[in-house]
Parts: structure tokens; sequence; C-alpha cells
């Protein structure tokens, strides 16, 4: 069942690489807030029992709730246009995060550790490289935000591997939700909109040498 | 007494965010700076002891610690001046104080730790605070710097967390859980090797955000900038120190490891990298403050390469860090004077300095021969010690690389101080300029002479913590 959630996870990476709009993105990350959920509860079975409720209150609250929540009010507030605006084609961004997961599954096969089960290892390198990949091809301020929402998901997912034997590292990884959540979508998004009506990339680059 | 402190300081950040009133605000500050003082001299005769579980005042951590508790006081005292003269409101003047004592507090807190969760703890706070001290002009440039600086700090965060957890994987090959640094030491030849690998380049690369090294140095110039200079000294002198801290302490378990030459090697790269991107943008920039922040990614490329040539460099790298701190923080305060004159921060709108100003004329032109580490200035020490170990250690090559480098960056740097120190500009209306007074030159003073002093004839007790603090590297 692990297993299939975890799949499910990639899957909604492939769809979000041909979406063009930005509800969909806020949408899949709400899914897959739902996702990770489930997998905490599947996964994290030798931890105490507060411990488990306060992790999946946070996954249920903050990643798929709250934060998509907020983040369409943003959207819909600042009147941003819906389009994602890419650099590159739909096609190109379905093909290149495709090769992400194929290079992760046969980066992980030369691993052998008994430790780890692999295919934690895979989804979450494989959500990394696709949040780096959206940051960077991607021109609105807002995707940005989305691709690192995306990456903490696939570092969510690393810190669930490790979980059972050192609780305390899921706990630091809820306080890094948390923080980008302050940080990034209750202090500042505001603020850019007031300031950078539908902003993208291009107006940030004033700071110059001269 | 360490939770006392944390707890006193982080309510004073607190009652400083809310409170309004002038005069309480002052002596809130003034307060910190007791209790800044107050503990420091507090580890210092508890030296050697562990508070709280997570902190331990080992040497490192005290250098460290006494150069912050220095630099706090002129900080401060410049945050004063800077708050008077910019007429402002009760609510902007509340928040910059109550980041400046949060930023200085929570690197107290990451200098101390013993444990790698609770440095990135403490990292994450100090991204919240500078974030607000750079936000301070509340305008569009001020805005994009935080923007800047908040996301790229905010996945070099991440980038640390990855690693703790790859560490984690690591460590449980040695059966164990328990992530502070003596337990990894304890378990060193246990390590996972390929964890341990992955571990320390997620986490190198995650430091050097705050460090300024290649990759993630960017965030940290656009930072410096847009701070008040008060605070853009904090930034630029006590908040890399941090990121040295982080790298250092996880370095020093790396380094009794297979991966030592390895990790010596990736340590290279970056610095090498790093001073050859500071030469190439000093030639180009123009933005005083900017021109400072390169010189400082330049001098932390060269600490970097004292780390990874080895022997006598572990020694030098922290001297040099320590004096770099002092002669930065100098330089910062002494760019408020200068934009006070010129009202610019563009080399082309100023020049003939010593003409309008001739006490932070020669904190300028101290200042450069400090930063650019010519006789007297104790950096030339330093360097000249790093020099010797990546001589001493055959990295011929990279010595002649670096050195041309240098020489590229004295040139633009030199180029830039001297246009400002004595070249007449044109379109300047002299009978605007504001007569400033020397008096508020003097802690500059006391900045670039710390430097001097500490690197021409350190005391036996500075030099002693200097050794003690690299003996846990392998000789």
């Amino acid at each position: 069942m692990t297993n299939v959630l975890l799949i499910l996870l990639i899957i909604t990476l492939l769809y979000v690489s041909i979406a063009n709009r930005i509800i969909t993105y806020v949408r899949v990350l709400a899914l897959q807030g739902f996702i990770l959920f489930g997998v905490t509860y599947l996964q994290l079975k030798d931890i105490e029992t507060w411990n488990l409720v306060l992790i999946m209150l946070e996954t249920i609250i903050f990643k798929a709730v709250a934060v998509p929540l907020f983040i369409s009010y943003l959207i819909k507030r600042n009147r941003m246009t819906r389009e994602t605006e890419p650099y590159l084609p739909h096609f190109v961004s379905l093909i290149i995060v495709t090769a992400i997961v194929v290079v992760t599954i046969l980066l992980s096969n030369s691993i052998k550790d008994t430790h780890l089960d692999k295919i934690f290892f895979i989804v979450s390198l494989s959500t990394l490289f696709t949040g780096l990949y959206f940051i960077a091809s991607r021109k609105k301020i807002i995707t940005h935000v989305l691709g690192y929402l995306i990456i903490e998901n696939g570092v969510f997912v690393l810190s669930l591997a490790v979980g059972n034997e050192m609780p305390n590292l899921v706990n630091l990884g809820i306080m890094l939700d948390v923080f980008a959540s302050v940080l990034i979508l209750g202090i500042f998004l505001n603020k850019i909109g007031d300031v950078f009506r539908d902003a993208d990339v291009d107006q940030l680059s004033n700071l110059k040498d001269y | 007494m360490t939770g006392i402190y944390l707890i006193s300081a982080f309510s004073i950040a607190a009652l400083l965010f809310f409170n309004r009133n002038t005069f309480l605000n002052y002596l809130l500050v003034v307060l910190f700076g007791i209790l800044q003082t107050a503990f420091t001299l507090y580890v210092c005769f508890n030296y050697k002891s562990t508070a709280l579980v997570y902190f331990t005042f080992d040497s490192l951590g005290l250098l460290l610690l006494i150069t912050l508790g220095i630099i706090t006081l002129p900080a401060l005292f410049h945050s004063y001046l800077y708050i008077v003269r910019h007429d402002e409101t009760p609510q902007s003047r509340g928040i910059y104080f109550a980041a400046i004592v949060a930023l200085i507090t929570s690197i107290t807190a990451a200098y101390l730790a013993n444990h790698l969760a609770v440095i990135w703890i403490f990292t994450e706070l100090t991204t919240l605070s500078a974030s607000m001290l750079i936000y301070h002009h509340r305008n569009k440039l001020a805005l994009e710097g935080t923007w800047k600086y908040l996301f790229i700090c905010a996945i070099s965060i991440t980038f640390v967390f990855i690693g703790i957890l790859f560490l984690s994987l690591s460590l449980q090959h040695a059966g164990s859980d328990d992530l502070s640094f003596s337990n990894l030491m304890l378990h060193k030849d246990e390590l996972n090797q390929f964890w341990l690998k992955l571990s320390f380049l997620f986490i190198f690369t995650g430091f050097t955000a705050k460090l300024g090294l290649v990759p993630m140095y960017t965030a940290g110039i656009d930072a410096k900038d847009k701070a008040p200079a008060p605070a853009g000294a904090l930034l630029a002198s006590v908040l890399m120190n941090l990121g040295f801290t982080g790298i250092f302490r996880f370095y020093s378990v790396v380094a009794h490891t297979s991966l030592h030459s390895w990790a010596n090697l990736v340590i290279m790269i970056a610095a090498v990298l790093s001073i050859f991107v500071a030469a190439v943008y000093m030639t180009k920039v123009m933005n005083i403050k900017r021109m400072f922040a390169y010189s400082g990614i330049e001098h932390m490329g060269i600490v970097m390469l004292g780390i990874a040539a080895g022997g006598i460099g572990y020694y030098a790298a922290l001297l040099h860090i320590v004096l770099h701190a002092f002669v930065k923080s100098g330089l910062f305060f002494q760019f408020n004077q200068l934009y006070r004159t010129f009202q610019s921060k563009s080399i082309l709108y100023t020049g003939n300095y010593f003409k309008y100003h001739p006490a932070g004329a020669i904190v300028l032109l101290l200042g450069f021969i400090s930063a650019t580490a010519m006789p007297p200035s104790g950096l030339f020490v330093s360097e000249f010690m790093i020099f010797r170990s990546l001589f001493e250690s055959s990295h011929i090559a990279i010595l002649i690389i670096v050195l041309v480098l240098l020489t590229i960056v004295i040139w633009a740097f030199g180029k830039n101080v001297f246009k400002i120190l004595f070249l007449p500009v044109s379109g300047i209306d002299e009978s605007k300029i504001p007569k400033i007074n020397p008096w508020e030159t003097l802690t500059q003073y006391a900045m670039l002479f710390a430097a001097i002093w500490l690197g021409l004839n350190p005391p036996a007790v500075f030099v002693d913590l200097l050794k003690d603090a690299v003996s846990i590297l392998p000789s």
C-alpha cells in the first residue's frame, strides 16, 4: 500500500509537468498532502502515538489544506493570470521529468543498503529534482514557491524513511515546513503581491552591481 | 545561565517588537548589550563545560563568540546612530532592533551548539531575522533582495536537512541515532561512506549560503547590499562565521574518515571558484557595499583553502576568519558615513573623500589595506600562512591561480577605493555635505586595530584557543 501511494506521488509529478494552469499545481499539492498523510500513517509504526498524531495533523492541516487554500486565495486576491508560463513546451517538460525519474531509479540500483527502503529514496530524490526543475523552468514567482513546496514534500518522504529510528528528524522536517509556510507565504507573498502585481522573475532583476 | 540568556534575549526581542516607546526601546537595547557581554564573560569562565545538553563551550565556539561579543557593541551603537538619523517610525525602529537582537542571539546559540540539528534550527532563525533586516526600507529593491535571500536560504536550509537525513542513514550503520558531534566522532570509523559522502555534499552546499561560497553565495551579496549598513556589518562578518562553524564542525568529523582527501577536493574546488567569482565581479562592481560583499566572498575562499590544505592552514584559517570579521564590520560601519557624505552608493558619484571627512577616509584607507592583506594588516599574517600551507601540501598550481586572482582583486579594490578617496567628482554640491563628528569613527578604528594587533602580536590566550580549536583535526 505504501508503494502504491508513493508511485501515485510520482504520477502527480508527471501530471504537474504538463499542467497549464496554476490552480492545477495547487490541487496537486493538496493531493500530495493527502498522499503523504497516508504514507505517514502506514510507515511510522514504531513511534509514540502522540508524535504520530502530531505529524499526521501537520501533513493534513499544513500540506493538504492550509497552504493550498492560502495560495489559491493569493492567486485570486492578486488577480494573477492562470497560465504557468513555462520557458519550455510541456512535452519537453514531461520528457525531462520522466528522465529524472528514470535516472534516480538507475542511480538507486547502485546502492546496496539494507537500512533503506529504496522506493523512498527514489521517490524523494525524483521529487526533489523535479521541484528544482520547476523552479528553474517556470517564470512566475508563485510557481517558484510551488516548486519549493514540492521539494519539501520530497524531503518529507525521505525523512519518513528514517522516521521509525529517528522520529525527531521527522519533527525537524515539520519545523522546516512551518518555517517555509510562515516565511514564504505568511509574511512574504502578501507583500510581493502588493508591490509587484502578477509578479514574475523578470521584475526581480533590478539588483545589480552598478 | 544559558537558558536564562536565551529566554531573556528572545523576550527582549519580543518586547522590542511590540514596544513603541522611544526610551523603553533604547533601554532594552542597552540591556541586551549588557546581557550579551555578560553571557560572553560567563562562557569564558565556564570554558569546556556543557549547558542544556546541546550547548558546549568549546574553543571554536568561544573564539567566535568573543568576536561576536566585541562586534555586537559597535553594531548596536551604529544602529542607534542610523535609526536616529533616518527618522524611523516607532514601528520600523522596533522591528529593526528586535531583528538585530534575534539575529545575534541565534548566532550565539548556533556557535555553541554541539548537535547538527540544533545548529540547523538556529540557522533557520538567523534567516528569519536577517530577512527582517534586509526588508527594513520597505521599497521595491529591498523586497527583491529579501525575496532572493529568503528563497535561496530556504533551499539551502532544505539541502542541509537532506544532508542530515543522509547522515542519519550513515549513522544507522554504526547502530546509533545521536547526531551530536561527539557521538559522530565516537563512531567515525563505522559510518557508511556512501551516505556520508552524499551528506557532506548536501551539508556543505547548504551552509555555503551563509558562509558565502560558490554555489550559494548570491543571496548574501544582495542581502548585504540592501540591509542597513550596521546590520550589513553583522551579515558580512558574524553570520558568515556561522556558516563556517557549520561546515567546520562537520568537516572535523569527515576529516577523520577515509573521505578526508575527497572532502578537501570538494572544498578546494568551491574555494577557488569563489575567489574567481569575486575577482570577476570586483572588476565590474560600481556599488561600494557590493564591493565589500564580494571581498568577503574572496576571503571566505581563502579561509576554505586553508582548511583544505591542512597543516598550518587550519590555524591560519581560524585566525583569518576572526580577523576578517573585525575588518569587514569596520568597513561596513564606515560605509554609513560615506553614504551620508555623498548620498550615493555608487563609486561614480563619490570622490575626494579625504577633503570632506578625513577621519572616515583614513578608516577606509586602513580598511582597504587590511582587507587586501597588505602589511601591517593582521590578515597578511594569516593569508601568508595559508599560502605556505598550500605550498607545503604541494598545491603549487592552485597557489599560482589564487595569487593571480588575488592580484586582480587587489587591483580592482584599489582602483575603486582610491577613486573614492582622492579623485574629485563633479556635480557635488559641497554646501550640502554634512559635517560628520570624527568621534563616531572611533569604534571603526578600534575594529581595525584589533585586527592588526591580533594578527601581529596575538596574546597567548588567543593562540592557545586557536590551537585547541584545530586540535580536533588530523595533523
